[in-house]
């Protein structure tokens, strides 16, 4: 969807607290629906009288079949969505931008790369190879947080440890974590990575996307392996405002999903 | 996960065969102190099975802060090679370990004895502690930049 439309009104479903301070809305149209989303787009979130931001879909279908969204609350608008209730009403754009591909993976393992709430985006993801597992191979699953109590979807990675390979690790351990300490990309060693038949889709802090895609190139695999998802300051969602350029990119329009071979040297660029 | 490749791998045979020889299978139960930090570092382990911590002091009766943990296939101990050859951190095994154990006199005396084996050895252990190195910056800086956070 490439031209300016008023927000349709959606009405929220069902909320689901992932931590103290995200949370997952079901949506379901209340009158016209959107057209259909892709694992890694976003939609234009509007609470109404505050403002609009870009929340990537975290499910294509909730439990009421609607869409899922999951808002950690950072400022007034995310906090506004985080505060609502079943029942109550937000606007609705989109759907925007490119979506993970899919197809690229096709017959290859499919390595998902999380930092934090960027398991949000990833989520339709697994959900889509784990459909599939006559398309698609090994599904690794690698999620860092900052904290064991930062972690969301805690109930489907328990569910998703029998079907793929799942690795958890945080950065600051609390009372009774057991698990892994440390960068994401530890957790690579413990899986055993085909370069030449494996994707990576990874989505976090660019920091730690970088991080993650240069020790995933350090172990052979080719740039257009590693697929990324950018943030920038999205406003319109068109590629009309510019407030998402990455250099050439229009981040709204041209990504948030792109090849790490296309954003590799933007990334480095100082001034961008 | 899958069984991953061990970290002596890039050795050729021979070499990988002749530091072997001077290794030994050890384990250790769940809670086992393998060293602690200020100790003499006079060995090094490669992780079979199980998870080890590091950890450092933290001063006023705190249990010790967990930095980071280490699994299977992967080098535990870098301090044996460069003076003062005293741990940095400490290590607990988190869970039950099985790990071989060099003790670093023997491997220090084959590093000397076949130059190649030691060049090769100094250039594996210089990428272990590169890579937490650079580790511990992206955790910083990830944690601590003004600029840290997440996507929406």
């Amino acid at each position: 969807m490439s031209t300016v439309t008023p927000p349709l009104p959606y009405r929220v479903a069902e909320t689901r607290a992932e931590t103290a301070d995200t949370r997952s809305l079901e949506l379901v149209p209340a009158g016209r629906e959107l057209p259909p989303f892709s694992p890694g787009q976003f939609a234009m979130l509007y609470a109404f009288g505050i403002g609009e931001v870009p929340i990537s879909v975290s499910a294509l279908h909730g439990p009421h079949g609607g869409l899922v969204h999951t808002v950690r609350a950072v400022g007034a608008v995310s906090a506004a969505l985080y505060d609502l209730r079943p029942g109550e009403t937000v606007g609705l754009r989109g759907p925007f931008g490119t979506g993970w591909d899919l197809d690229a993976a096709a017959g290859q393992d499919v390595l998902v790369i999380a930092g934090g709430i960027g398991l949000a985006p990833l989520r339709p993801v697994v959900h889509a190879v784990l459909d599939r597992p006559d398309i698609y191979g090994r599904l690794g699953i690698l999620v860092g947080t900052r904290t064991p109590g930062d972690l969301i979807y805690r109930g489907d990675i328990e569910r998703w440890r029998d079907r793929a390979e799942v690795g958890v690790t945080v950065d600051r351990p609390g009372p009774g974590w057991h698990g892994s300490v440390g960068v994401v990309t530890t957790l690579l060693d413990a899986f055993a990575l085909r370069p030449d038949r494996t994707h990576a889709l990874v989505c976090g802090p660019e920091v730690m996307m970088r991080h993650t895609a240069r020790t995933l190139m350090g172990r052979g695999l080719a740039a257009h392996r590693v697929q990324v998802s950018l943030e920038r300051n999205m406003r319109c969602a068109t590629g009309h405002c510019g407030h998402c350029q990455l250099g050439p990119l229009l981040l709204c329009r041209d990504g948030p999903v792109v090849g790490y071979d296309r954003v590799e040297r933007l990334l480095a660029v100082r001034e961008l | 996960m899958s069984e991953p490749s061990s970290p002596l791998d890039f050795l050729p045979l021979v070499q990988r065969a002749r530091l072997r020889a001077v290794g030994f299978d050890v384990s250790f139960p769940a809670g086992a102190r393998l060293f602690d930090e200020g100790g003499e570092a006079d060995r090094f382990w490669l992780l079979r099975r199980g998870e080890v911590a590091l950890d450092i002091c933290v001063p006023g009766g705190q249990p010790e802060a967990v930095m980071e943990t280490l699994g299977a296939g992967q080098l535990l101990g870098w301090s044996w090679i460069c003076p003062p050859y005293r741990w940095h951190l400490g290590a607990r095994a988190v869970t039950a370990v099985q790990a071989m154990e060099f003790p670093a006199t023997d491997v220090l005396a084959l590093c000397a004895a076949d130059p190649e084996l030691g060049y090769a050895l100094m250039r594996r252990f210089t990428g272990v502690v590169a890579e937490r190195l650079q580790a511990t910056r992206i955790r910083l800086l990830d944690l601590y930049a003004p600029h840290a956070g997440g996507p929406p």
